[in-house]
């Protein structure tokens, strides 16, 4: 006897609003496995969900503040990290996470994202890279691959596509990774380390979006574009971000590119600010107090340009 | 050491003013980018937010402003930005999620002349149907006009309770003259500051409260993010639950009552101020800001030539006081509007002057009126 798929329970239902299932993505989607990695994540580490916080922008991805279980804010189209930055500020306990899409964070948002990178903001950035605009019917997107067709390149598209994990990179973001949505153990594991580091957090996902994108570039069943980044994806950490370009039908890098020390965040200093100590103190005591352990942009930069030899990806078994 | 409210007699101006207006009333959080000619307001909180325990965040646009401001909002701050003309016009998508989602903010736009860039360092009153219809959609929306360093303090006060008691965006909208003249500015003990503060959901309700279902009064209570409501929050058009419902039931429920929640209340938010003509006069000059005193001394000028003239000044420019010039018009013989635009306020004051004539005095910006520029106008409609 089966039992009714009503009377079964998933084992996430606890993170999800299920009286609003089922979920607007297309069968094929990577959404959907994305943010399933998130909630394992967050039970895996056995977080408190009254302290959790999502945020997103527009676009499907952007759905996904709907359907869990905890305080969740669908905001206006690219404005999920400057929400997320002001919520943030005042309540630093929170746990707070954005979820949103290339075009949402990159094309839109661009703007905020870098400067959030910049100040060090508190936040995890999880953003899922389905090459186009799929709630609008498949348009070109920033981070489209050269040649590829969307509906706004009929005949392929002529602008180079931006590299997130490069751009995060120096923009001075604290740990940025990028995986595929098939890569769901590792993904895990990742965003698991974002939400337990201090500091902006960044994480590529990319995803197959049949609907839109694959049909227009012969990835049509989502099968296709899951063999493809199993084939493509070469899984190795601390590769220089800047190399970890993606270009159309060539083998791209995924894992850790960048994963800091911790050190002092946004939040850190706009407290510090209100202190009477601070607001006492001498100038030059004072701009030891700004600093911190904070690393000037050099250092930053000096950082990344030194990581640690690429290595191979720990772990057994298959590369998911 | 906290030092929140600065009682005493001080010598300040308007955009100081309105900042210290907001720390008075309670803001914790403050997000803006800079423009003329409101950049003292954000220097001055640059300073004194921190002072008293607040966060300043110079943000990289004024778009990343208003959500920063809506962001923290949520978790549970009193909030506030200033901008002039270009950033108002960068906000307005997001003036209406905060309308939208029901959050309490400040919007503080020191006007100048526009449109596009203008005249950045000068005064203009060309934003006030801005702030009324400047975000897409059908709306309420609620100004006040401050039209002197004194009123900015006490008017932000007023932006930040009237925002609380709504859970509604307020504009201070706010020119460039009133937002640089320098005068005395006398800050009241604290005590004595009447402070509104939004009304806060249930704890009790934790696992079955609806973020957007309404008292009787319109307006729902308000939870904070991460006290453990689980709430959804979202700029399209939903439910009580917050759900989105893309339906034309769920959006004639939820926005008549984002209008209602004010225009029942039009009464207690509208604040008109009178001269000591209002009872014996035919002729009103309509007038709100910086115009206002220039329409004073008009008023003055014509009653010395025997018009029975009188000024009605608009301490709130929205909602309209429809009601009110309605009245009037019945014993008005000619209404007369003096503002800093094409005709703005203009436009309302004829759709209530019935049959009245309404005549203009009207300046592109760039500078304040004359007196005799609006006297013209009132001895125009005296049939001089």
């Amino acid at each position: 006897m089966i039992a009714n798929s009503h009377d079964l329970e998933h084992p996430m239902d606890k993170y999800l609003r299920t009286d609003r299932l089922p979920h607007v993505w297309c069968p094929g989607c990577g959404i959907g496995t994305v943010l399933s990695c998130y909630l394992h994540a967050v039970d895996n580490l056995g977080l408190d969900k009254d302290k959790l916080v999502m945020v997103s922008g527009i676009g499907c991805t952007g759905r996904a503040a709907g359907y869990v279980d905890m305080d969740s804010f669908h905001t206006t189209h690219g404005r999920a990290i400057p929400f997320a930055i002001g919520l943030k500020a005042m309540k630093p306990e929170l746990n707070v996470t954005v979820f949103s899409g290339d075009g949402d964070l990159f094309a839109i948002g661009g703007n905020h994202i870098i400067h959030a990178a910049r100040r060090n903001a508190d936040i995890n950035v999880i953003c899922i890279n389905n090459y186009n605009y799929g709630m609008t019917g498949g348009q070109l997107a920033p981070t489209t691959p050269e040649t590829a067709y969307t509906t706004t390149s009929p005949y392929g598209n002529i602008e180079p596509p931006f590299n997130l994990v490069g751009l995060m990179a120096v923009s001075g973001a604290v740990y940025v990774a990028r995986w595929t949505s098939i890569h769901v153990r590792r993904l895990t594991k990742s965003i698991e380390e974002a939400l337990e580091k201090r500091g902006f957090c960044f994480i590529e996902v990319l995803a197959p979006c049949p609907t839109a994108f694959g049909r227009r570039n012969e990835m049509r069943d989502p099968v296709e574009s899951l063999k493809y980044f199993k084939e493509q994806a070469i899984v190795k950490n601390f590769v220089n971000p800047l190399e970890a370009t993606i270009e159309p039908n060539k083998k791209f890098y995924v894992g850790k590119f960048v994963d800091l020390e911790e050190e002092m965040t946004f939040e850190d200093r706009l407290w510090l600010m209100t202190s009477e100590e601070f607001l006492k103190a001498p100038s030059k005591k004072r701009k030891e107090m700004i600093l911190g352990v904070r690393r000037h942009v050099k250092e930053h930069m000096e950082v990344l340009l030194h990581t640690p030899e690429p290595t191979e990806e720990g772990g057994k078994g298959e590369g998911v | 050491m906290v030092r929140d409210v600065l009682t005493g007699t001080h010598f300040m101006n308007g955009d100081v003013a309105a900042a210290e207006g907001a720390i008075a009333a309670g803001c914790k959080f403050y997000a803006g980018y800079p423009i003329t000619p409101s950049s003292e307001l954000a220097e001055h909180m640059a300073m004194r937010l921190p002072q008293a325990g607040g966060i300043f965040v110079q943000m990289e646009d004024e778009i990343a402003s208003i959500v920063a401001m809506i962001g923290a909002s949520w978790a549970g701050a009193k909030v506030m930005t200033a901008t002039s003309g270009p950033g108002f016009s960068l906000m307005m998508e997001n003036y209406g999620l905060a309308i939208m989602t029901e959050t309490p903010c400040v919007i503080v736009n020191v006007q100048r002349g526009g449109p596009s860039t203008g005249i950045p360092t000068l005064v203009g009153q060309g934003d006030v149907m801005q702030a009324r219809w400047g975000s897409h959609g059908p709306y309420e929306a609620i100004a006040v006009s401050p039209n002197s360093p004194q009123e900015c303090f006490d008017l932000t006060i007023r932006a930040f309770n009237l925002a609380e008691r709504f859970r509604t965006p307020v504009v201070v909208l706010m020119d460039e003259s009133v937002g640089h003249m320098f005068e005395k500015v006398v800050i009241p003990d604290k005590r004595k500051i009447k402070i509104v503060n939004r009304k806060l959901a249930d704890k009790k309700m934790k696992g079955h409260y609806l973020p957007y279902l309404a008292d009787d009064d319109l307006i729902p209570p308000m939870a904070i993010a991460g006290e453990g409501f689980h709430v959804h929050i979202t700029g399209l058009t939903h439910d009580e639950r917050g759900y989105p419902d893309m339906s034309a039931e769920a959006q004639e429920r939820l926005i008549r009552r984002l209008i209602n929640k004010i225009k029942v209340y039009e009464d207690e938010i509208i604040d008109l101020e009178f001269d000591e003509y209002k009872d014996d006069a035919d002729i009103y000059v309509i007038s709100y800001g910086i115009s206002s005193r220039c329409s004073r001394r008009a008023v003055k000028l014509a009653r010395d030539e025997g018009i029975k003239a009188s000024l009605v000044r608009l301490k709130t420019v929205w909602p309209f006081p429809e009601k009110y010039i309605r009245n009037l018009a019945k014993k008005a013989k000619a209404f007369v509007v003096a503002e800093i635009n094409n005709g703005q306020i203009l436009r309302e004051v004829e759709r209530c002057a019935g049959a009245k004539p309404v005549y203009f005095s009207g300046l592109m910006g760039g500078r304040v009126h004359y007196p005799e520029e609006i006297l013209e106008k009132i001895e125009e409609a005296a049939g001089k």
